[in-house]
């Protein structure tokens, strides 16, 4: 139905951002990516009940009282989410009436958390949704986080006495290249000897976790410290934040819709896009129309590597200013789910990584008035990537159509491959 | 399909020439860090002491004593010889076992190196690298199973993780053996869920793997946050105690190291020696292999591919849970979140470094268990080596290997594909 509304779009010359994802999107079916996260935050919801334990206390007298009482436990926890992550509609309303400043940041603050909390999931889900797209299964976002991560704060504190506006974009750079190496070296691999990407991008992300964790204890570790942990980076090298504490909203956000925006053109207006795309969908074809494969596997692996690379950076440059072991709570695995809802799409990967900022930082408020430990949107996370990735399940559970074309498989290969 | 099977034997025959020198190279450079690391840092007349009984065990046996400078000469010379054998002659089929050899002549220098000038138990390291072995292992024969039937696996981890939990929330509640028997249930569930997905609903088995991963994380986090913190009895399951096997644990040195252990270290061995028999000796093994090399010609001749496939992830799901419960059950009796560490991805690089073979993976584990022991042990030994880079140095050997410089692994030709039947 939604397939014959775009068909005049996608047939004209010129395709918009909004158009060319449109048809991404409507080739399965738009119904399946929102009928999987809808699903998985209804499961979400079954588990808070099902740990209730008022509920089964009560379940012996009155199973009826027993179930309002689980679902008002799930309306609370998910009530206590949406205040956390959007806000509280009360008291943004009391702030804007009130027309005291203070108020009216604390207000608004939940909603731009969130929006701040989503800018690693946009970088991470965008390299790997650019390492899919060229038929590569970039495993290794967290390890390439954690390499841009390193060397982004290094420059942050070690250069001192330049301007922010050298300053930053070299910390920035910095972190971009950490990444990149750390992707080229999986990439380089596979198209000179075949040593397949998941494999060595999960042995490079555990080589990165050892790195940090020898560089924060030796070379890194701060002056007097005896925590493994980085000096803070000099205030040049800080991502601007736009409001007064205790926002901390900050530049980096529009960096990565930039990026986004960025891999789009790349990946669907320039030549090199085209090929990425073409080797990523069929090697062969792309081998006989003389496409050098060695070249774009390698570029595709930098490239999504840098991406990930900047996910640290901003971590480290826009919110913590130092470099800690284990700052990164698994935003490199998360983004595998983030590329998937996004169907590898740029628009896609930001809306998806939108929701999953928003439910992470919700999920803190979740835990302090609902006592529901934040982990519980792991759990969420990958029941929506489990329906995401086999969309039959959906279709089964809501009787949906199976669509003829039934093209939303990834383009990856086993291990031989 | 055809572009494959013509290259295969080009890359064979080149592998093989390629893989004598480069072989003959390794063994030549061990024998030179031997000499320039070890040997010249090393004082004439410095004595090496090896105690060879593991600490709390009864037995008497006297320590090794030796002069650290000649044995470290004689160990070198030995690789130098072995090293130059290889780039001249070529030992061929037994070029594996002549590269363990190597590998343990030069952890025996090395060690000497450590110990020069003062003692070190020897046995107890042994004994200890056995120990970290067992959940590596375990999680390689996991991944062997399943990969052999053609689904790739990368969510031993996860498993064993979920494992762990339950293994040790069941075990405070009933008793240990209830608290094995969930913990293995647990990875066969697990493990059921990938199969369900991988094979019924063909999804990449990478993203079902992942998946996988973070749900384990998730939930298991999720619960100890919830009731494990707060409620210490329903996290304090007790270890199980070792079993001294009679008579053989009386064998001076190598009984305390090998013949004494809990059920964890004793099921690992019956598990890899039942595999390894399962695999390339009986029917079972023959198609279970089948369906992994070739499902197309397994299912012509009338084996059900996704039954095989199914069996296959569940048994292997099942090892992986017995692995986990090892961390609760068998080391520390007790959960903490996380807990497994990675150790299920090393499990996977072991797998890959042993070919695919279980006593190849049992070697690989070896050798990862005792870079993790080491690694933990250093700051005590005195070495001024970071441990982390020990703790890097599985990953970094698994990379290697897949590259092809030391001999390119066989994987089973169908690994990670979903199988379609044709015609319906």
């Amino acid at each position: 139905m939604a397939k014959k509304d775009t068909q005049p779009q996608t047939s004209s010359k010129k395709k918009t951002a909004f158009g060319i994802f449109l048809e991404e999107l409507t080739r399965g079916s738009l119904l399946v990516p929102i009928l999987a996260i809808v699903t998985g935050l209804l499961l979400g919801g079954l588990i808070v009940a099902l740990t209730t334990e008022q509920v089964y206390t009560t379940w012996s007298e009155s199973p009826l009282e027993a179930i309002g009482i689980g679902v008002n436990a799930a309306l609370r926890s998910y009530g206590a989410l949406f205040n956390g992550s959007i806000g509280n509609p009360e008291r943004i309303i009391d702030a804007l009436s009130s027309g005291e400043e203070a108020a009216i940041r604390r207000a608004f603050n939940p909603f731009l958390e969130s929006l701040t909390k989503s800018v690693p999931y946009i970088f991470a889900g965008l390299a790997v949704a650019l390492g899919f797209r060229a038929g590569l299964f970039n495993i290794g976002a967290e390890g390439q986080l954690f390499i841009g991560a390193i060397t982004s704060v290094y420059v942050g504190f070690a250069l001192t006495g330049l301007p922010a506006i050298i300053h930053l974009p070299l910390a920035l750079g910095a972190g971009a290249l950490g990444g990149a190496l750390w992707g080229f070296i999986p990439g380089w691999l596979k198209a000179k000897t075949g040593g397949h990407e998941v494999i060595n991008t999960i042995m490079m992300n555990y080589i990165a976790f050892r790195l940090s964790e020898y560089l924060l204890r030796g070379p890194l570790q701060r002056p007097g410290s005896t925590n493994p942990i980085s000096p803070f980076i000099e205030a040049s090298a800080q991502l601007p934040r736009f409001f007064d504490s205790p926002i901390r909203f900050h530049l980096g956000f529009f960096i990565a819709l930039a990026a986004a925006y960025g891999v789009y053109w790349l990946l669907f207006k320039t030549r090199i896009g085209f090929e990425l795309r073409t080797v990523g969908a069929n090697p062969k074809a792309a081998r006989y129309a003389g496409m050098n494969i060695v070249w774009v596997t390698v570029l595709a692996m930098s490239l999504s590597g840098a991406l990930a690379g900047m996910a640290g950076a901003n971590e480290v440059l826009g919110l913590n200013y130092n470099l800690a072991p284990a700052f990164s709570s698994g935003y490199g695995f998360d983004s595998i789910a983030l590329a998937l809802i996004g169907k590898s799409h740029p628009l896609g990967v930001v809306l998806a990584a939108l929701l999953f900022g928003t439910l992470r930082n919700g999920a803190l408020q979740m835990q302090i008035a609902a006592n529901v430990p934040v982990d519980i949107i792991s759990v969420m996370q990958a029941l929506i990537l489990a329906f995401i990735a086999a969309p039959a399940i959906i279709r089964t559970i809501y009787r949906l159509r199976t669509p003829e074309d039934d093209d939303d498989q990834l383009h990856v290969r086993g291990w031989g491959g | 399909m055809s572009s494959q099977s013509t290259t295969i034997p080009t890359v064979a025959s080149y592998g093989t020439a390629r893989r004598r020198t480069t072989m003959g190279i390794v063994f030549l450079a061990l024998a030179g860090v031997i000499w320039y690391f070890f040997s010249r840092t090393t004082q004439a007349g410095m004595i090496t002491t090896f105690t060879l009984n593991p600490g709390g065990s009864q037995a008497n046996f006297p320590d090794l004593v030796f002069g650290t400078l000649p044995i470290l000469n004689v160990l070198a010379s030995v690789c130098a010889l072995i090293g130059a054998f290889q780039l001249v002659r070529g030992f061929g089929k037994r070029t594996n076992a002549v590269l363990g050899l190597v590998a343990a002549l030069f952890i025996f220098a090395f060690l000497s190196w450590v110990a020069s000038g003062a003692s070190l138990n020897l046995a107890g390291l042994l004994r200890a690298t056995l120990i970290r072995a067992i959940p590596i292992t375990l999680g390689a024969l996991s991944g062997i199973l399943c990969e052999r039937a053609g689904v790739v696996n990368i969510a031993i981890e996860g498993m064993m993780l979920t494992s762990a939990m339950l293994a040790a929330i069941f075990g405070s509640l009933y008793g240990l053996w209830v608290g094995l028997f969930s913990g293995v249930i647990a990875g066969g569930l697990l493990a059921l869920v990938h199969a369900i997905l991988s094979i019924k609903y063909k999804t990449d088995q990478i993203v079902s793997g992942t998946v996988i991963n973070i749900f384990s994380i998730g939930i298991t986090s999720f619960i100890s946050a919830k009731y494990l913190a707060s409620s210490r009895h329903l996290n304090n399951p007790g270890i199980f105690s070792d079993i001294q096997i009679p008579g053989l644990v009386d064998i001076p040195f190598i009984g305390p190291i090998a013949f004494s252990h809990n059920i964890f270290f004793f099921g690992m061995v019956i598990l890899l020696a039942l595999l390894h028999f399962g695999l390339f000796f009986t029917r079972w093994g023959l198609r279970l292999r089948s369906v992994g090399e070739h499902p197309k010609a397994a299912d012509t001749l009338g084996i059900n591919v996704f039954r095989t496939r199914y069996m296959a992830v569940i048994l292997g799901g099942m090892m992986a849970g017995f692995g986990g419960a090892y961390f609760t059950l068998g080391s520390v009796g007790r959960f903490d979140e996380v807990m497994t560490a990675g150790r299920g991805f090393i499990g996977l690089a072991a797998m890959i470094f042993g070919n695919w073979n279980p006593f190849g993976a049992f070697g690989a584990g070896l050798l990862f268990g005792f870079a993790d022991m080491l690694a933990a042990r250093l700051a005590i030994l005195g070495v001024r080596v970071p441990s982390e880079f020990l703790l890097m140095a599985p990953y970094v050997a698994t990379m290697i290997i897949l590259a092809g410089v030391v001999g390119r692994g066989q994987m089973p030709a169908a690994d990670g594909q979903p199988y379609e039947k044709e015609g319906h």
